[in-house]
């Protein structure tokens, strides 16, 4: 079992509270996720050649600013970096592969959570209320977000198995179920240079929608291929910079529904994540089909 | 002669201010005692199994949306969800009435035995999943493997169905309005006799629903899977 979430704001002026309407979606899903929690945001975009890399140390200490004078040693770009304890945003003109390199041959205790140019995430184990608190999720500014509660029963509870899981720039996904088939996945995968970095589930799916957007799929494509290539339990909730979308299964065993007004699109696994929100009683309710592609533009 | 009985009085529970626990065990233990026969919930917002594992004649009505297993278990009560319902709402109800007025989740009324299951709005996948003799009447339309397994009991669905109806059925009988997507596994259209008219008349009117019981269609098992056939190469 596990808990998923997500909020779209429509009304622009809700931008600033995109993080206080969360915190109770995701604190409200704590019974079906206890375990670990997560959220990717998409705040507006960064300008030009500038990427931000999403950092997570876990129980490693960190000196950010020694971090980002090491890498100015070696990139010549502008960098700066916004840390909060074990996470940081860095933000870069360099090259974000480069990036990435580096930060494993010189920092391999720092994880790369995600790279992109709206995406910052965030993801630890912990109950979901302290992990909202540890990271200040009620502050977060933006336009949309794709959160997640997790009860791990394919691997281990570990930040890098909890989601949401990225890949590419931008793109994130998290999952309620369980896929029966991750390794033929991954076995199709790997031989075309696509890497993993867990055992998960999850993350074969991640990267096997990933793999068909840079093929030139759009998402609803790539999930639509998902439908063959993919076999198991799922409600998929992913993000990109400009979209939000939402799949069940064929067999819709685990739960979503969707609430709609004039404002916002916020999704969750039981209504109960939903009830605070603002004028929920006037809010279009419903809950996904199976194998019905479900998505929202920014 | 005068009527001696106390008027039964009306108690009202706020989901919002006070716990769900609470709620379940005055429902379990005291109304009765207290001669209340009618609770009004406010603010379930999502909650799991409220009104689980009634047992008593009571009305209970609950204002807003529902999460699993609302009135599971119910015997003799009357509940009303003013509201949708989360997964297994009325799940292995004995008997009394659950009325869903919005829309419910997946395997509404799994497994019920007896009892009046209403949803006026759609029901999702699985809805009268091994069915054990309840009646369900769904205004709306069923998402796929309805009945699937039902073993007695009666369905009626007033809009359409999605895939594989009736899949596996045993005796119970399911009387649809709308367009089939797919019938399951040994499930087929049989002719509409007078009691089946009747019985859909009975129903929809017992449900609030009006609807012309000539329009429906009788759904109920060939029976072919009743005994295993060594030369049907488990093609079913």
């Amino acid at each position: 079992m596990c808990g998923i979430v997500g909020l779209l704001v429509k009304n622009p002026a809700l931008r600033s509270q995109l993080g206080a309407l969360m915190v109770p979606m995701l604190v409200g899903m704590t019974e079906r996720g206890p375990d670990s929690a997560g959220l990717a945001v998409y705040t507006a975009p960064v300008s030009g050649r500038q990427h931000k890399l999403s950092l997570y140390s876990g129980e490693n200490q960190v000196e950010w600013s020694l971090l980002l004078e090491r890498i100015a040693a070696d990139f010549a770009h502008a960098h700066e970096i916004a840390a909060h304890g074990n996470h940081a945003v860095l933000t870069s003109a360099a090259d974000p592969d480069l990036l990435v390199d580096w930060l494993g041959r010189n920092a391999p205790m720092i994880a790369v959570l995600s790279v992109g140019q709206s995406i910052d995430l965030y993801k630890d184990v912990g109950a979901p209320a302290d992990i909202a608190l540890r990271y200040g999720f009620k502050s977060l500014h933006g336009s949309h977000l794709v959160g997640h509660t997790r009860m791990a029963t394919e691997s281990a509870v570990t930040p890098a198995h909890a989601h949401p899981f990225t890949a590419g720039r931008d793109f994130c996904l998290v999952h309620n179920g369980s896929l029966s088939n991750p390794h033929l996945v991954r076995k199709r995968l790997e031989p075309l240079g696509i890497e993993f970095e867990t055992d998960n589930d999850t993350e074969a799916a991640c990267r096997f929608f990933e793999w068909r957007l840079r093929e030139g799929d759009d998402l609803k494509t790539a999930v639509q291929r998902g439908f063959s290539e993919l076999d198991g339990f799922y409600t998929f909730l992913m993000g990109t910079d400009q979209e939000l979308l939402i799949v069940r299964d064929a067999f819709a065993c685990k739960p979503a529904v969707v609430a709609e007004t004039d404002d916002y699109v916020a999704i969750a696994s039981e209504f109960r994540s939903l009830a605070h929100l603002p004028h929920i009683s006037h809010a279009s309710l419903f809950e996904p089909k199976p194998e019905e592609i479900y998505s929202w533009r920014i | 002669m005068a009527n001696l009985r106390p008027v039964p009085e009306a108690r009202e529970f706020d989901l919002a201010r006070g716990s769900l626990r609470d709620l379940n065990l005055y429902l379990h233990k005291q109304a009765a005692a207290d001669g209340v026969s009618q609770i009004r919930v406010k603010n379930p917002d999502g909650a799991h199994s409220i009104a689980c594992g009634l047992n008593a004649d009571l009305d209970v009505q609950i204002h807003g949306h529902v999460g699993y297993y609302v009135a599971g278990m119910n015997m003799h009560a009357t509940v009303t969800v003013h509201g949708n319902a989360g997964p297994g709402a009325a799940e292995n109800m004995m008997s009394g009435r659950v009325h869903v007025r919005g829309f419910a989740s997946t395997a509404a009324g799994a497994s019920a035995h007896g009892g009046l299951l209403v949803i006026d709005g759609d029901a999702s996948l699985r809805c009268g999943i091994s069915l054990k003799g309840a009646d369900i009447v769904v205004g709306g339309s069923v998402g796929s493997f309805a009945a699937f397994m039902a073993q007695a009991g009666r369905i009626v669905i007033c809009g359409d169905a999605e895939e594989a109806l009736g899949d596996s059925l045993y005796e119970a009988v399911i009387y649809v309005r709308g367009r089939v997507r797919s019938l399951g596994a040994d499930a087929r259209f049989e002719p509409m006799a007078d009691t089946d008219r009747a019985a859909v008349k009975n129903l929809l009117a017992q449900s609030g629903h009006a609807h012309d019981p000539a329009e429906f269609r009788r759904v109920a098992s060939a029976k072919s899977l009743y005994h295993w056939h060594a030369d049907a190469n488990q093609e079913y």
